[in-house]
């Protein structure tokens, strides 16, 4: 029995199937390809960029129910989270589906501690399907976290672009013929000291060489197991951050290395250090990841989601960034 | 890993801004909004009967109007990026940090969203401006009537 | 005449790079710098200076954000030289500056035409 935050699944539940919808200007990504559905405004035809954003995940949940030719109603049980206060847009959205709700909030990292949830849930034989997922509004979170959205400040090279993108995964008992979840690792809530709501990478990377550490110890593993290690949105100075701290302990080679957030808009300048936001992993993970896992192109993969868990009103008040790292290992048999 | 120990490498590898380009391109487009409203300042001078003195008022008034439609037309904020203090420091700064509040807080309705928040960013300008005036006038009139400096 | 254009353009380019450099070298947030900028105006106009920068500069002075300052203690001074210390708070309740009416009437008016945008 492994413990202290590191689990593992014997009965390796399945990813049937996910989801993926994202707005206008992640179309600049090279991944939007694999995207099931694409905004062209960026409010998804609603009246409010806060009914926008549960659009998004509403839109997530259906299709990845859809193609496993379930309903809402088939479904036992639902978790999402998101960055906006109190969670409003996937309240929304739990209430449109009706699936039973639980509301997760790990930040950024939720895109991975809803899959691990969802499969201790489907591992204990309460849950046949479960959707798992996470996601972020560009607009909802600016105004939240930063400035109006039309108010001309300059970004520097560290900021991070928040996505307009959400993405779901069903969850269901093992099947053959899906990743399905082995491992999985918790995080714990890591603060170097960090206070700069501008530069999230670098609050982030100890987080998630944390969990990385811990995870490769904790169920005897090594980097070199992985055919990729794929970290949510430390983006370029996060990334290289963290590339230093886990080479200072031992691990060599980054070729298996990558992080969703500084190649999710493929390194265009005006998006400085890369993206972030809830959606940012969820909607990689369970796009580009997800295809590559069924193709067989990779037979086993950590994806290491991380989140700052601040609040506007705790870095006005002068106190430092926690932050939190959720890792989870699929695997193609 | 300590605090200290990590902020000594989280400096070394977080690249510092690019300290000269921005001085640069803060002057360059700072002068510009400042010389576009001189050019409007002359056009009151011109042909309205204003000073040289009674032209500013208009002209402030001129340089938001335009900072609205900028603001609203989502170009501000490209301004904003490229010339950082040479957008934020000229009074179409400071209209377009009201500006930008009013049409964020909209959806929250005219009077608890564009009423309430639309000085969230302009409102602490105000007050410290306000303030620092009345600090001013006071310590000087003081030193008047001791004698000290003359008006 | 036309020498004003010049020191307009140099002396509002030099304000900006104040501001520029408080922003990062100082690190300071738009909105402190801001306030550092208007109470720098304020304080200038107490010494007499900033009115001789004005006849200088033309709106190189009155467009950055340290004229607000300027205006608003000018107005103060002006009454407190008529009317002494009470002159002071009266004068605070008549100084206004265009800057403020002008962002209020304009942004009020913009919350009825426009949206923001989330583009880049």
């Amino acid at each position: 029995m492994v413990m202290k935050g590191l689990l593992t699944f014997p009965s390796t539940p399945s990813i049937a199937a996910t989801g993926v919808t994202a707005g206008p200007l992640e179309k600049k990504s090279p991944f939007h390809v694999n995207f099931d559905k694409m905004f062209d405004d960026e409010r998804c035809g609603m009246k409010t960029n806060e009914q926008g954003h549960a659009k998004l995940m509403e839109d997530a949940i259906m299709i990845a129910l859809s193609k496993v030719d379930k309903v809402p109603s088939d479904a036992d049980f639902l978790l999402a989270g998101d960055l906006v206060n109190q969670m409003t847009p996937s309240n929304f959205s739990a209430t449109t589906v009706g699936i039973p709700y639980i509301g997760l909030f790990s930040a950024c990292a939720t895109s991975v501690s809803s899959i691990l949830l969802a499969a201790l849930l489907t591992e204990s034989g309460m849950s046949k399907l479960a959707v798992a997922g996470s996601s972020s509004q560009h607009n909802a979170i600016e105004r939240q976290f930063r400035y109006p959205i039309e108010y001309g400040t300059q970004k520097g090279d560290t900021s991070q672009w928040t996505v307009t993108a959400a993405g779901a995964a069903a969850i269901t008992p093992y099947q053959e013929g899906v990743p399905c979840i082995e491992r999985g690792t918790f995080g714990k809530a890591v603060d170097m000291g960090m206070t700069d709501p501008l530069n999230m990478g670098a609050a982030m990377a100890p987080a998630a060489a944390d969990t990385l550490m811990r995870h490769l110890s904790g169920h005897n593993a090594s980097a070199s197991d992985y055919d990729l290690i794929m970290t949510g949105d430390l983006s370029k100075v996060g990334f290289s951050i963290f590339k230093k701290m886990v080479g200072n302990q031992g691990i060599k080679d980054f070729q298996n290395f990558s992080d969703a957030g500084e190649e999710y808009y493929g390194g265009l300048p005006e998006f400085k250090a890369g993206a972030s936001g809830a959606g940012c992993s969820a909607s990689i993970y369970f796009s580009e990841i997800y295809k590559k896992m069924m193709e067989k192109e990779y037979k086993r993969v950590l994806l290491i989601a991380t989140g700052a868990l601040l609040s506007p009103l705790s870095y006005q008040q002068g106190d430092t960034i926690p932050c939190i790292a959720h890792a989870v290992e699929l695997t193609m048999k | 890993m300590d605090e200290k120990k990590y902020a000594k490498l989280e400096q070394s590898i977080t690249p510092k801004p690019p300290i000269l380009k921005n001085v640069i391109k803060a002057f360059l487009v700072g002068g510009t909004i400042c010389l576009i409203a001189q050019f409007i300042a002359l056009f009151y001078m011109t042909f309205f009967n204003f000073t040289e003195r009674t032209a500013s008022n208009p002209t402030v008034a001129t340089m938001i109007f335009i900072s609205m439609l900028l603001t609203g037309f989502g170009l501000y904020k490209k301004i904003g990026q490229l010339g950082g203090a040479g957008a934020s420091v000229p009074i179409t700064g400071f209209g377009n940090a009201v500006v930008s509040a009013a049409i964020e807080h909209k959806s929250e309705g005219y009077v608890l969203g564009v009423g309430g928040n639309i000085f969230k960013l302009a409102g602490s300008v105000i007050l410290y401006g306000v303030f620092s005036a009345f600090l001013v006038a006071l310590v000087k009139t003081i030193l008047v009537k001791l004698g000290v400096v003359s008006w | 005449m036309f020498s004003i254009f010049i020191t307009s353009f140099i002396v509002g380019g030099l304000i900006c790079v104040i501001g520029q450099l408080m922003f990062d070298v100082a690190k300071m947030t738009p909105a402190h710098t801001l306030c550092t900028l208007v109470v720098a105006g304020s304080i200038l106009d107490g010494f007499g200076l900033y009115e001789p920068l004005i006849d200088f500069a033309g709106t190189g002075a009155t467009i950055p954000i340290t004229s607000f300052g300027n205006a608003l203690t000018h107005g103060a001074l002006a009454e407190a030289e008529k009317h002494g210390l009470i002159g002071v708070l009266t004068g605070m309740f008549e100084v206004t500056s265009s800057g403020i009416s002008a962002a209020i009437l304009f942004g009020f008016i913009a919350s009825f035409i426009f949206k923001p945008k989330g583009n880049i």
